[in-house]
């Protein structure tokens, strides 16, 4: 399956990640000789096999739902870009 | 000092022929000296270093010391380390300390090792070059001109130019196998699971798993013993026995039943490279190895697998590079959509940028079943091959990369890099372990030596690559280094 200009800019949207114009026509030309390669996967008959998800095929095991994480959070946020009381700043998203 | 394995040092260090200090002063000298031309670390944390191996001395000298204290390692800057730059090679971590130590540090610090920093990677581990570092390439020490490897480049560059007699990688589609083997080293990607992820930065996690580089597989057993087991923090760590892969190493190998694939020696694969690996299938044989072929028939497919699964768990795995938390964030943000969308594209580098396209389209509406979904069948078709190939002999072997170290530049086509990957990506699809052991040089261009074996066979891995050590001399060869 080719992909397209909107098709990049439309997953640059999903992912959040900036993409002018003209970068997505460049990456029209990567993403496709990638897909190109990867379209050979249809070469395989598939039917009846079930997904392989966990290399071991395991599930996910599940513990107690309990805290077991001590309160970092002054640690936390020393390394954040931007904080005050405890909360994480961002611009303003309800008027 | 510089020259010896992991086991020399843990015995010289025993026999009070040099502490832990000298040792590690006298590496750090030779990474202040040679590292500015190969660039194989990020980060050298040279004051911790020495304070960390004051400690194991004055722990040896009150009769405390266990067999790694004081010995030096360098840790691929994808392991998170606390209070120190944890960048995974990428410039939206490049204000990153990590506020934590992954479970590995945790274990291995706790066992006394000494940790001289953080080394070069491709970013995010997306790469095998070691050219996609936003702290730059590394060079080969064998030859400047030539790439390490990826994407554990600078873990493989640092031992091979006796930096650091070890060093963690991680292993994604060949990250550990295809550096060790560009740069005559030796290294392991243990099975799925047999190593905690926690505190690694995440790749695509069902594949991600950490691993030893070193001279010898001797030492690789060694790291393993501590790294390797169960970890509460990682549910996808498995919970089963972890043996001493010390014991049993020597074990003779009469009447090992040795698998070559097929399709691992046809189109593709370096005609010298290919005569490398077979001698080295010939002195398994005078060991008393049966050699048969066998057929993986769904080869083919792993890198198109790979190029699905991997990028759709990155894209989700990276959407947390938000400028929010941690990490890089744009100059004045218009409103929030802005504050994600040029934090992402300052902070990320193109290898990355493609790779979350990729997986982003692959997983949206209207694709999903004709990628995602197919993949994963594709994968458990290929795992299934090498289920079928272990039922009929021991181990696995063949190349590690179908061609030696390639010149810096000479792969500017994603698909062309992606294709390096063909012997050691499946490996990671199937979740099962395999190690790359020096096995010749071509034009002073190491060529490894893939030995596979099935999940949790680490043991036995280890065993197959060190009676071939014993056998052979590859693994001692070492590039020329101007001292």
């Amino acid at each position: 399956m080719a992909i397209e200009h909107a098709n990049v800019l439309r997953a640059a949207h999903l992912a959040r990640l900036g993409v002018s114009d003209a970068q997505a026509e460049r990456y029209v030309d990567d993403l496709s000789r990638i897909l190109e390669m990867v379209d050979r996967l249809s070469e395989i008959d598939t039917q009846g096999v079930a997904p392989l998800s966990h290399p071991l095929d395991a599930t996910q095991p599940l513990r107690a739902d309990e805290a077991i994480e001590p309160d970092r959070r002054d640690t936390f946020q020393q390394i954040a870009p931007a904080t005050a009381d405890g909360l994480y700043l961002v611009p303003r998203v309800v008027e | 000092m510089h020259d010896k394995t992991l086991a020399e040092l843990a015995r010289g260090l025993a026999a009070g022929d040099f502490s832990s200090r000298e040792l590690t002063s006298s590496l750090l000298e030779r990474v202040k000296k040679h590292d500015p031309a190969i660039n194989s670390f990020i980060t050298v944390t040279d004051e911790q270093a020495l304070k960390d191996a004051d400690a194991a001395d004055t722990l040896r000298h009150k009769g405390e010391a266990g067999i790694l204290s004081g010995l030096p390692l360098a840790y691929k800057d994808i392991f998170c380390t606390e209070g120190v730059r944890t960048s995974a090679g990428s410039k939206m971590l490049d204000n990153f300390i990590a506020p934590y130590n992954a479970t590995v540090v945790e274990k291995l610090r706790h066992a006394g090792t000494v940790s001289l920093g953080k080394t070069n990677m491709d970013e995010f581990a997306m790469g095998s070059s070691n050219e996609n570092s936003y702290y730059g390439p590394v060079k080969n020490p064998w030859n400047p001109t030539l790439v390490p490897g990826g994407s554990s480049g600078g873990s493989a560059a640092a031992v091979a130019a006796g930096l650091v007699p070890a060093a963690l990688g991680t292993d994604t589609g060949g990250s550990i196998r295809q550096p060790a083997a560009f740069c005559g080293i030796t290294g392991l990607k243990p099975t799925y699971g047999r190593v905690s992820r926690y505190g690694m930065i995440a790749y695509a996690s069902s594949l991600d798993q950490a691993g030893p580089m070193a001279r010898t597989a001797e030492d690789c057993a060694m790291l393993m013993n501590v790294m390797a087991g169960h970890d509460a923090r990682d549910s996808t760590s498995v919970a089963r026995n972890v043996p001493d892969y010390t014991q049993g190493l020597d074990k003779p190998l009469n009447g090992l039943k040795i698998g070559l694939p097929v399709e691992y020696f046809g189109d593709g694969l370096s005609p010298e490279v290919e005569t490398a690996v077979r001698e080295a299938v010939r002195v398994y044989e005078s060991l008393g190895a049966q050699v048969i072929d066998v057929s993986l028939p769904h080869t083919s497919m792993a890198i198109p697998a790979y190029y699905v699964i991997a990028p759709a768990e990155a894209s989700s795995n990276l959407s947390r590079y938000d400028g929010v938390r941690f990490g890089h964030r744009c100059d004045d943000p218009a409103d929030l959509e802005d504050l994600y969308k040029r934090t992402r594209a300052e902070g990320f580098g193109d290898e990355v940028k493609r790779r979350i396209l990729i997986g982003t389209h692959t997983l949206s509406e209207g694709f999903f079943d004709a990628y995602y979904r197919k993949a994963q069948q594709v994968r458990r078709l290929i795992r299934q091959d090498f289920l079928d190939a272990f039922s009929r002999v021991d181990v696995l072997m063949g190349p590690a990369a179908p061609t030696t170290a390639f010149e810096l530049g000479a792969k500017a086509d994603p698909v062309q890099m992606y294709l390096q990957d063909i012997y050691t990506i499946a490996i990671n699809l199937a979740g099962i372990p395999g190690i790359s052991v020096p096995a010749g040089l071509v034009d002073n261009r190491p060529v490894g030596l893939q030995i596979l074996g099935p999940h949790f066979g680490e043991a036995h891995l280890l065993n197959v690559a060190h009676v071939y050590q014993q056998a052979t001399d590859w693994h001692q060869r070492r590039p020329e280094i101007k001292e």
